[in-house]
């Protein structure tokens, strides 16, 4: 067993990259256009929903499609308290918000199993955006509200900020017991129960911690977009997206659901603005040959090229 | 003294009585056998003690406290544990994870993990399957895997723990050593409540035999008195 020289091997190369990563990105906005900063904030948010994505559905194998739903509870956060509370109060209460709905939601519902909690948190989505339409409309009068405006430097940094907790929060539970508990929970629940594993708890636990940081990323996105109604923040693509690009990145080790939003968002952005009228085609060309021949997305292909030049050293890890 | 036992525990499935009314008691550091033909409620009558389905009507009782009712992971940490009939490890992990996972959560005490994976390793060792720690436990043979789940079970340090079925698919060999494994965990002081098919094992290593059949309860009795009783036989046999 050399577990301590692997862990020692293991922290020094990834941990220096990771410190320069940061050192970067937080230097960025001395030296840099206001488009990469408004792109850039626009990938983290992707690697935050991503990665919260992953956080629970990863091990548990459960599918949730609740994502769009609370990061739109997350931008009606900003909407409403947006006027009244400074900007990290408000994005700590989107947070909030959303975790607090998650627990609501996981505790009725994390018991169904397999498609029917994906159609379930599908729905709760349509629920959420289809009731607030009628009580906005009801009750206010008008479809959209306005969200205070924050400059894209704050914007940036809060981004910044989230997905550095969201990456840690996602390491920190992958290596933890807590995090072996839902692995188990996902290979196995029923003897996960019966070696003692509140199953209940741990699951709505992780759903809430995932919800906290879509939310988060949701509240301070809306500042960027100025006006918000149901349709734009409910809108189910927030759903979807982080599906794909979780399954085209890879699921298995956590750099995988990161490489996957930052290509893909990227991807999206060049083609949308270089193929306007293609965008959509190559698009899904780029998906089904992703999913035909990445079966385990760029992770597994990472891992096969490994394999293969490491002689199939360390073939079964 | 009782440790483990049941007052007209019943269970429907629709409209089949799974396990009918069935009265039964486990004493403190005895091995119990439960036998009976195939779906004759013996491994339902297992998820009712663990937990897995609530007795309606019945009362479990577990160290003179009444545990109907209560999930599965608090049974558990009460220290009732059990091991599947049907395989259910954690496939894709590495063996001793199976274990470790055990040791953290089958009791209430919180356990440094170097000292979690320390004892994973020796209860490992203690149902022979040294060596075999880092092995993704999908890749075992059944017989294995059969020992993993008692590992498993017994890191969450029961006081009474319900086996189903490990000697199912075993040859003469492995079926001694179960045999020895039983032996050994009783020596530690752990009330055994088993369920087998295995003539010569439940014979020669039960303390007393309760034999169901149609969800209720036939007879009761050491080794020899059940061998010879005319019920069982007919129940096994025919007339």
């Amino acid at each position: 067993m050399n577990k301590q020289t692997l862990t020692s091997k293991n922290f020094l190369i990834p941990g220096t990259i990771l410190l320069v990563g940061l050192l970067i990105l937080v230097t960025l906005p001395l030296y840099s256009s206001i488009y990469t900063m408004i792109f850039l904030s626009s990938i983290f948010m992707y690697i935050v929903l991503t990665m919260s994505w992953v956080m629970f559905s990863g091990p548990t194998g459960q599918i949730s499609l609740a994502t769009a739903a609370f990061f739109g509870v997350g931008i009606y956060v900003a909407a409403i308290l947006g006027t009244i509370m400074p900007l990290l109060v408000v994005v700590l209460i989107g947070g909030l918000a959303s975790a607090g709905m998650a627990v609501l939601v996981g505790s009725l519902t994390l018991r169904l199993k397999g498609i029917y909690f994906a159609i379930f948190t599908f729905g709760l989505l349509e629920l959420m955006k289809n009731l607030l339409l009628w009580f906005e409309i009801k009750f206010t009068g008008t479809r959209g509200r306005f969200v205070v405006v924050a400059d894209y430097n704050t914007v940036y940094f809060f981004m910044l900020a989230i997905l550095a907790l969201t990456l840690l929060t996602a390491y920190l539970i992958r290596r933890s017991k807590f995090g072996l508990a839902l692995q188990g929970i996902g290979e196995q629940e029923e003897a996960a129960e019966h070696i003692g594993i509140n199953v209940t708890l741990v699951k709505v636990f992780t759903f809430a911690i995932s919800a906290f940081f879509i939310g988060a990323a949701g509240t301070i996105m809306a500042t960027r977009w100025t006006y918000v109604d149901p349709y734009i923040a409910f809108n189910m693509n927030f759903s979807f997206t982080p599906v794909l690009m979780a399954i085209f990145g890879g699921i298995g080790p956590l750099f995988g659901p990161v490489l996957g939003a930052v290509i893909f968002a990227y991807l999206e952005e060049i083609l949308i603005t270089k193929f306007p009228y293609y965008y959509m085609l190559l698009f899904g060309v780029v998906m089904v040959v992703s999913v035909l021949y990445l079966p385990n997305g760029l992770v597994g292909l990472i891992q096969k090229w490994r394999v293969r030049t490491a002689g199939g050293e360390h073939g079964n890890s | 003294m009782a440790i483990l036992e049941g007052k007209g525990v019943t269970k429907y499935f629709g409209g089949l009585a799974a396990v009918s009314n069935v009265d039964f008691h486990v004493d403190h550091g005895e091995v119990l056998g439960l036998i009976g033909p195939n779906g004759a409620g013996k491994t339902t009558l297992f998820g009712l003690i663990s937990a897995a389905y609530i007795p309606k009507p019945g009362l479990i009782r577990f160290k003179g406290e009444n545990i109907t009712g209560l999930k599965p992971h608090h049974i558990c940490r009460q220290g009732l544990a059990r091991t599947f009939q049907s395989v259910k490890i954690f496939p894709n992990m590495p063996v001793i994870n199976n274990v470790t996972l055990g040791v953290h959560f089958g009791t209430p005490e919180r356990v440094p993990s170097a000292k979690a994976t320390e004892e994973a390793a020796r209860l490992l060792k203690f149902v022979g399957l040294s060596g075999m720690e880092s092995i993704p436990a999908r890749d075992l043979t059944l017989v294995n895997q059969k020992l993993v789940e008692v590992a498993r079970a017994l890191a969450t340090k029961p006081e009474v723990l319900l086996l189903d079925e490990i000697m199912a698919g075993l040859n003469p060999t492995e079926i001694a050593q179960a045999m020895e494994l039983v032996s050994k965990i009783r020596a530690q002081g752990i009330t055994i409540l088993m369920i087998e098919h295995v003539m010569k094992a439940i014979m020669s290593v039960c303390d007393r035999i309760m034999v169901l059949h149609h969800g209720e309860k036939i007879a009761e009795g050491t080794p020899q008195e059940i061998a010879t009783s005319e019920t069982v036989i007919k129940v096994y046999l025919g007339e």
